[in-house]
């Protein structure tokens, strides 16, 4: 796509105003999830296999059928691979479906295998209690390792795609390969190589607001859906197929969010509930209880991953060769191609290789998570070129300087980076006081890079101009983190008028073209791109109302701070004609004046954060405190710098989760242990600092602004940058996360036994 | 099914009569029966704050109080902090800081933070943080929150 040359002279964008939700986020008016409601409404609920495999012989409703509360009763019989035999679902939406509502086999501990509409919850909840399952428990498997061992239990055969290697398990689905060079010919030219292998467990995204819906659908196939996701186009084309009905004929609203860090990316509930509304002829609210969520929402892949770098004894990497195995759960889909894509991407790397597997096991499908599969690999090479690092006795900023990708460098998985700004975040990081303040004893220092490549996806955005001269905008990404503000903040800036004049509303499905989900750090990108593009459309027809009423040719008008101004030889002597002039006239003019963008931006531009961090292991219980974090990041641009500092932080704050105490428990019998927030216990307060942050701006070629996205590469260097601060401390390395007090003092006790 | 009892309670200073069954928390009570959604469920086991209110002056999480309990208490909510138009404090500083994200753990930290003040009017960095260790943000980094509500508290004595 042809951008307009960047703009840098900015006079709104890059300012701090107040976001323009904060008023009804404050005092409690903000409608999420669960806050709305229908006449006539019901409550559904969801009943969820207690097995993690098991074949499903036979399901009778029949008694809670009879309770007169209940006024519906769903199972896989009333989605549309039954209702419409053939050709039925396929490919993804057929595995969407088998998640969504059992089919013959209950595939994960939470896997849906009924779900019943009633007047009260409580009601709803009672009646599940009276439905009847017979299963045939079947052997399971929850470990990735073991997931591919030759006698695994199968998961589901011809599952796997062509590019899985002939003799693989079944349970290995998809395969990937990247690379150049020549890897064992640059080991060779290493003064040291180092081989490690790293395991993580799978993390949730544990955002605070359960996943609810609110769903009408009429026998005629009309219907609406209300529910918290990131992406609401996607909800309304998978629900449709999945129900049987035209895509068109479901309207389908986007709530406020409370978080989703990739987790609702999907639909788990929504064609549940839709299914209970059209059976029972009412409005159905359905709302996931928080073991739910844990039991049957995507968790993250967790990872089996074998690292080995070469370098030489100055510093210079000159091979690497990473090995990552992703268990994904019941599905297909676990991010093994990004996971090793990502994983050596900071690095100008003459020889480099990377495979990875995705492999299907008796768990919850994940979902993204934040920069999926980034920052499990960045955790491992991270760590594998700090132990390089010490062993060399090197300078970890100087290694990584040195090596560091720059514009023109062949990335580790195939093409030429355009401008990035890794080697910046890394001067910064090196200047920084943070990097060169003493320590106290038993605190150890950490730092690592990260990479996530962000993204365009579809984009459409509206934008009309009332008479007053103020100014409506139709988006269709969900504001998950005060996306609102960057919005309004860039139409501002083209338009000439001031911020609080601009209203961003997030359109339903029914009121503007298809919008891509609010992932891959797309959205102050791309939605901000048509933002822009839209209110350019606009200024365009204004300037060419100012030009019909100062009876000029179009193009002697040009737009300056919120003014038509005359300009060029043939344009006459005007005064400036401000933007609520032209508005106040517009229907004598020619009507209504809107703006408008759609397309498929692909310039998002990738992005690069260097994290340091400072942590304190205590070698009586193996507890570690993080002591100091600072965050350096590359925005490209930061057009409100605030909420940029706040996903900075956030993104931090998530990682130390992960790091150090979030998993998930199995088990032997292949449940889930810990899925309530006391035993999944995500950081609270009093377990972090203050989160420092350094923006970095080095602009984004492919955007107006320059703007890059930022929500996801912030969590790609804390996995590692802890690892390599704990390592520091408590001087032994673990290998596997979370580096929970147990395992830490588990690794301190070995390490005692082996020095004496 | 089970019989409902009537409860009569008074929630943000106005006098409120609801019919409930027994088994209902206190939060389902606001949030299904008198229509504040303010108060949101985000664990259901008192983990993550997000239902947090008074409770006759005390900070509770309302998921682990049932309705009927209520009976002739006073319940105060997010929907009670501000007064008529003008924000709390902490509103304002919350929305000041950018101390909120996607700010679904907004009304339970509010509500808890407004509880220190009124017990602790000049609280230290680690007193903050320990105090709201009860409500989980996952989108700040709390960085963001604990700034606001010592700015707040800063605020609230120099007014007194």
């Amino acid at each position: 796509m042809a951008l307009d040359q960047r703009k840098t002279d900015f006079t709104q964008v890059g300012t701090r105003p107040n976001r323009p939700d904060g008023l009804d986020k404050v005092t409690g008016k903000a409608r999420f999830g669960a806050d709305i409601t229908a006449p006539g409404m019901l409550f559904g609920a969801i009943l969820r296999s207690p097995h993690a495999h098991a074949r499903i012989k036979h399901i009778d409703t029949s008694k809670a059928e009879a309770l007169s509360d209940v006024k519906a009763i769903v199972t896989r019989a009333d989605f549309s691979d039954a209702i419409k035999p053939a050709p039925g679902l396929e490919g993804e939406q057929w595995n969407v479906l088998e998640n969504v509502m059992a089919g013959d086999t209950a595939l994960y501990d939470g896997h849906a295998i009924a779900a019943v509409a009633a007047t009260s919850a409580l009601a709803a909840r009672d009646a599940l209690k009276l439905i009847e399952v017979e299963y045939e428990v079947l052997p399971h498997v929850t470990d990735v390792d073991k997931a591919m061992a030759k006698d695994a239990p199968v998961i589901r055969e011809g599952a796997a795609d062509y590019s899985v290697p002939e003799g693989m398990h079944p349970n290995v689905v998809r395969y990937h390969e990247s690379g150049h060079g020549d890897v064992e010919a640059g080991f060779a030219k290493a003064d040291l190589v180092v081989e490690e292998h790293f395991v993580t467990e799978a993390t949730h995204q544990g955002y605070i607001e359960p996943h609810a819906c609110l769903a009408q659908l009429g026998q005629d196939g009309k219907g609406e859906l209300w529910c918290c996701t990131q992406g609401h186009w996607y909800v309304q084309k998978n629900c449709a197929a999945l129900l049987g009905i035209e895509t068109s004929q479901l309207r389908v609203t986007a709530s406020e969010i409370g978080g989703g860090f990739g987790g609702k990316t999907t639909v788990f509930i929504e064609p549940v509930a839709l299914a209970l509304s059209r059976k029972s002829n009412r409005p159905v609210k359905l709302v996931m209880s928080r073991p739910e969520v844990f039991r049957a929402t995507g968790p993250t892949a967790s990872t089996s991953m074998d690292i080995k770098i070469g370098m030489t004894a100055d510093g210079i990497i000159t091979a690497a060769q990473g090995t990552f195995r992703l268990q994904g759960g019941a599905f297909p889909g676990a991010p093994a191609d990004m996971t090793a894509m990502c994983a050596f991407a900071p690095y100008d790397l003459k020889n480099v290789q990377q495979i990875g597997y995705d492999v299907m096991s008796n768990r919850p499908k994940q979902a993204a998570y934040r920069a999926p599969g980034s920052p499990m690999a960045a955790y491992a090479v991270e760590s594998v070129i700090d132990e390089l690092c010490r062993k060399l006795d090197l300078d970890p900023i100087e290694v990584r300087l040195k090596n560091a990708a720059r514009e023109g460098t062949k990335a580790s998985y195939g093409p030429k980076f355009e401008r990035i700004g890794l080697v910046e975040t890394l001067e910064a990081a090196k200047a920084h006081p943070h990097y060169s303040a003493p320590l106290k004893p038993g605190q150890g220092r950490g730092i690592s890079c990260g990479f996530w490549f962000n993204h365009g996806g579809e984009t459409s955005v509206s934008l009309s101009l009332s008479e007053d001269g103020t100014c409506q905008i139709s988006v269709g990404t969900p504001d998950i983190g005060g996306s609102r503000a960057s919005m309004a903040l860039m139409a501002a800036e083209v338009l000439g008028i001031p911020y609080e004049s601009i209203r961003v509303t997030i359109a339903d499905t029914a009121t503007l073209g298809y919008n891509d989900v609010s992932h891959g750090s797309r959205v102050t990108y791309a939605s901000g791109l048509a933002t822009i593009k839209a209110a350019e459309d606009a200024v365009a027809k204004l300037s060419k109302r100012a030009a019909v009423k100062w009876g000029i040719p179009e193009d002697a008008v040009k737009w300056e701070d919120g003014h038509a101004v005359p300009s060029g030889p043939n344009a006459g002597n005007f005064d400036p004609m401000p933007l609520a002039e032209i508005t106040r006239d517009m229907g004598k003019t020619g009507g209504p004046i809107s703006g408008h963008f759609e397309a498929t931006p692909e310039g998002a531009g990738v992005s690069f954060a260097t994290h340091i961090v400072d942590a304190e292991v205590d070698p009586e219980t193996g507890k570690t405190a993080v002591t100091r974090y600072t965050v350096i990041q590359d925005a490209g641009k930061a057009i409100h710098p605030t909420y940029v500092e706040g996903q900075f932080q956030g993104g931090a704050a998530q990682g130390i989760g992960w790091a150090l105490n979030e998993e998930y428990i199995y088990g032997e019998d292949g449940r889930l242990q810990n899925a309530v927030f006391l035993d999944y216990r995500i950081p609270v307060a009093s377990d972090l600092p203050m989160i420092d942050t350094v923006i970095v701006e080095v602009p984004n070629p492919g955007h107006p602004f320059g703007v890059r996205g930022v929500g996801e590469t912030s969590i790609c260097p804390p996995l590692a940058a802890i690892a390599n601060a704990v390592s520091a401390a408590a001087g032994v390395r673990l290998h596997a996360l979370p580096m929970s007090p147990p395992r830490i003092l588990a690794a301190l006790e070995q390490q005692r036994a082996k020095t004496g | 099914m089970s019989t409902k009892i009537h409860v009569s309670a008074t929630v943000n200073g106005d006098a409120v009569d609801y019919l409930c069954d027994p088994r209902e928390t206190l939060l389902d009570v606001l949030r299904d029966r008198l229509n504040l959604t303010g108060a949101k469920e985000g664990c259901g086991t008192g983990d993550c704050g997000a239902c947090s209110i008074t409770l006759n002056g005390r900070l509770v999480c309302s998921c682990l109080v049932l309705g009927v309990e209520a009976a002739g208490q006073e319940i105060a909510t997010v929907e009670g902090i501000a007064a008529g138009e003008t924000l709390h404090p902490l509103q304002q500083k919350f929305i000041d800081h950018a101390a909120l994200q996607c700010g679904i753990c907004t009304p339970g930290i509010l509500v808890a933070a407004k509880a220190l003040l009124e017990k602790n009017p000049d609280p230290s960095e680690t007193e903050v943080r320990y105090w709201l260790a009860g409500n989980l943000c996952r989108c700040t980094g709390y960085d963001k929150i604990i700034r606001a509500v010592m700015d707040a508290a800063a605020e609230m004595r120099e007014a007194s």
